[in-house]
């Protein structure tokens, strides 16, 4: 009970310790998790449920998000289709930074030629433009849901490489760091008792933004029809499919980009707002 | 004497010119050691792929006699190193390859797409350059203000936002509810200055939005740089008006920074180019591109992928160039 106390407090003050625009950024990025998670509990209709809406309907009270090229219910598809514009994005996120993370770890720990060699293949990745390297991936090996996670996060891992490494390698100069030398500790035991401890912040942040980068790649990726193939939709293929609305204003081309507009924003506020934080 | 030090001032001169010069020969140098790299990196991904270029060719359909017959017309049993060589010099030399899709060369099908799409960026350019311009400078003068945190949360919202969110926005205003243009870039007639606005106004409006966003950002913080600076502090302790302080005295220092960022933030035109191409139904290379990847045409895919990439080093080479001359050090 006291634990449970304190977690909320220390929630509490951590929640006021941001700026009015953190906190709406926030709490924006909590809904979205929250609804990526038990969506599909709260979704009214099916995924593909036909209903007898109007093709391309406007707002009303019985489809409170319109309804889409074929007169399913909007609402329903946004919620369902959060988790995979989330979900997706996440764990590509996750393996984008953990892998850029542990590799410049391993390249600032052993030095030498594993650091340059493991430099030089990064940057060179990074000099593709990161949508142009998506493309190429996707006409090379299709565009399955493996596929799609995998090029994400092969093509913002370099980023993440490049921010860890310059982390780990100011870590590694500290007087601290050869204290353990001395008392001959091994590259291991330097790497993570030592450096990865103090580079988890910054990368926190680094992964938010990437998160970021692959949402809006990903959902770029199904509007051009080469992201996630039906009958799944992310947020982006809604858009697409729902293209032919635009000419007659429906609320179903607009609802989608809207979704993933404000999980971006959000998660871009309560990032920025991070740095600037007062302690 | 006082000759002396003329010469040896012209000397140095002489010298710093040279030094300019050697710097941006080695940059070049590197960028065409990168594009190399890159093409080395779309040639090895590519011929990872699953079956290999004759099966893809001739579908799924074909005999294993054909395509082995294929293979060895194409010489795939050569090694990898040896095709990566002759695929690099077919394509110095020109020689695109032949598109799986069509059966037609690849220079034949980008060829008249090309200035379509630099038409395209190069009126994004000289339209969002100024706006951004001057966003990024008001910003920086009024460091801190409402406005400046307007203009902050304003672009960094673009930024965060799909560019097809723009494109669709900008549509549903400007060509359904108030029926300025139309809302395919397509058809209209191109000679009356009516008729261009109507066809690449709202492409140029939804790119301009992702550029101008980027790029007035980046100039705020490298104005901002400038004005941290002591001469700065000294102007202002002098009693100059901020606005002959900023536009007199920081802004030609920032001059080579703001450069950088524009070529560098030009570089965002690449990714808004495709959403931008395909939502319009433009006829560019961009949505080439897409309609190759879907195809899985992989000659086409590779064109278009280096031509960017190309595009992209050359816009980071300027950048990198502007950073050396315009730098007071080595002058």
């Amino acid at each position: 009970m006291m634990t449970s106390f304190r977690f909320t407090g220390s929630c509490a003050r951590f929640f006021m310790s941001l700026s009015v625009a953190g906190r709406i950024g926030l709490m924006m990025s909590v809904f979205w998790i929250v609804i990526a998670v038990f969506g599909p509990w709260l979704a009214p209709y099916g995924a593909t449920e036909f209903t007898d809406g109007p093709i391309l309907g406007p707002l009303s009270a019985a489809y409170p998000m319109g309804t889409d090229f074929l007169g399913r219910d909007l609402l329903s598809r946004v919620l369902l289709g959060a988790r995979f514009s989330i979900g997706l994005a996440l764990v590509a996120a996750l393996m984008a930074s953990t892998m850029g993370t542990l590799l410049a770890l391993l390249s600032t720990v052993v030095g030498g030629w594993l650091d340059e060699g493991l430099s030089r293949v990064m940057d060179s990745i990074l000099i593709l433009p990161s949508k142009i390297l998506a493309l190429l991936m996707v006409a090379i090996y299709g565009s399955s849901l493996p596929v799609l996670v995998l090029t994400a996060a092969v093509t913002y891992t370099p980023g993440a490489f490049r921010i860890a490494r310059s982390q780990a390698l100011g870590l590694n100069e500290m007087e601290y760091v050869m204290v353990s030398r001395l008392n001959g500790e091994g590259n291991l035991y330097v790497a993570v008792r030592d450096i990865l401890p103090n580079m988890i912040h910054p990368m926190m942040a680094d992964f938010g933004l990437r998160f970021v980068y692959i949402v809006l790649m990903l959902s770029g990726l199904s509007f051009l029809g080469l992201g996630v193939q039906p009958p799944n939709a992310d947020w982006g293929s809604l858009v697409r499919e729902n293209l032919s609305g635009l000419s007659v204003g429906a609320p179903a081309v607009l609802m989608p980009a809207v979704a993933i507009a404000t999980l971006t924003i959000g998660v871009t506020l309560f990032i920025d707002s991070l740095a600037a934080r007062k302690r | 004497m006082f000759k002396g030090t003329i010469d040896g001032i012209a000397n140095q001169q002489v010298d710093m010119n040279g030094l300019i010069l050697r710097m941006i020969f080695q940059r070049v140098g590197v960028g065409l050691l990168t594009l190399f790299i890159v093409c080395a990196l779309v040639f090895f991904m590519s011929s990872l792929l699953p079956g290999d270029a004759a099966q893809m060719a001739l579908g799924q359909a074909a005999t294993p006699e054909t395509v082995a017959a294929l293979r060895l017309q194409l010489g795939l049993d050569q090694p990898a190193i040896l095709r990566f060589f002759s695929w690099l010099w077919n394509f110095m030399t020109g020689n695109f390859g032949v598109s799986y899709a069509s059966g037609l060369p690849v220079a034949d099908i980008v060829a008249p797409r090309i200035p379509n799409s630099l038409m395209l960026a190069a009126a994004a350019t000289a339209v969002s350059v100024p706006i951004a311009l001057i966003l990024g400078i008001v910003a920086a003068m009024h460091r801190g203000s409402r406005l400046d945190r307007t203009i902050g949360v304003g672009t960094m919202s673009v930024v965060a936002v799909p560019e097809f969110l723009v494109a669709t926005l900008a549509v549903l205003i400007f060509a359904v509810k108030l029926r300025w243009m139309s809302a395919l870039s397509l058809g209209g007639d191109m000679s009356s200055i009516s008729g261009f606005f109507k066809a690449y106004g709202l492409p140029v409006l939804t790119l301009c939005c992702v550029v101008v966003a980027q790029m007035a950002r980046m100039t705020r913080a490298a104005l901002i740089n400038q004005l941290d600076s002591a001469y700065v502090e000294m102007g202002v302790l002098k009693g100059l008006k901020p606005t002959r302080i900023v536009l007199r005295h920081a802004l030609p220092n920032a001059i080579g920074p703001i450069v950088n960022a524009m070529a560098l933030s030009l570089s965002y035109l690449l990714g808004g180019v495709i959403i931008v191409e395909t939502i319009f139904s433009y006829p560019g290379l961009a949505s080439t591109l897409v309609d190759a990847v879907s195809n899985r045409d992989l000659p086409v895919v590779q064109f278009c992928v280096l031509f960017f990439s190309a595009c992209y080093l050359l816009l980071l080479l300027i950048a990198d160039i502007f950073t050396i001359v315009f730098n007071p050090k080595l002058r």
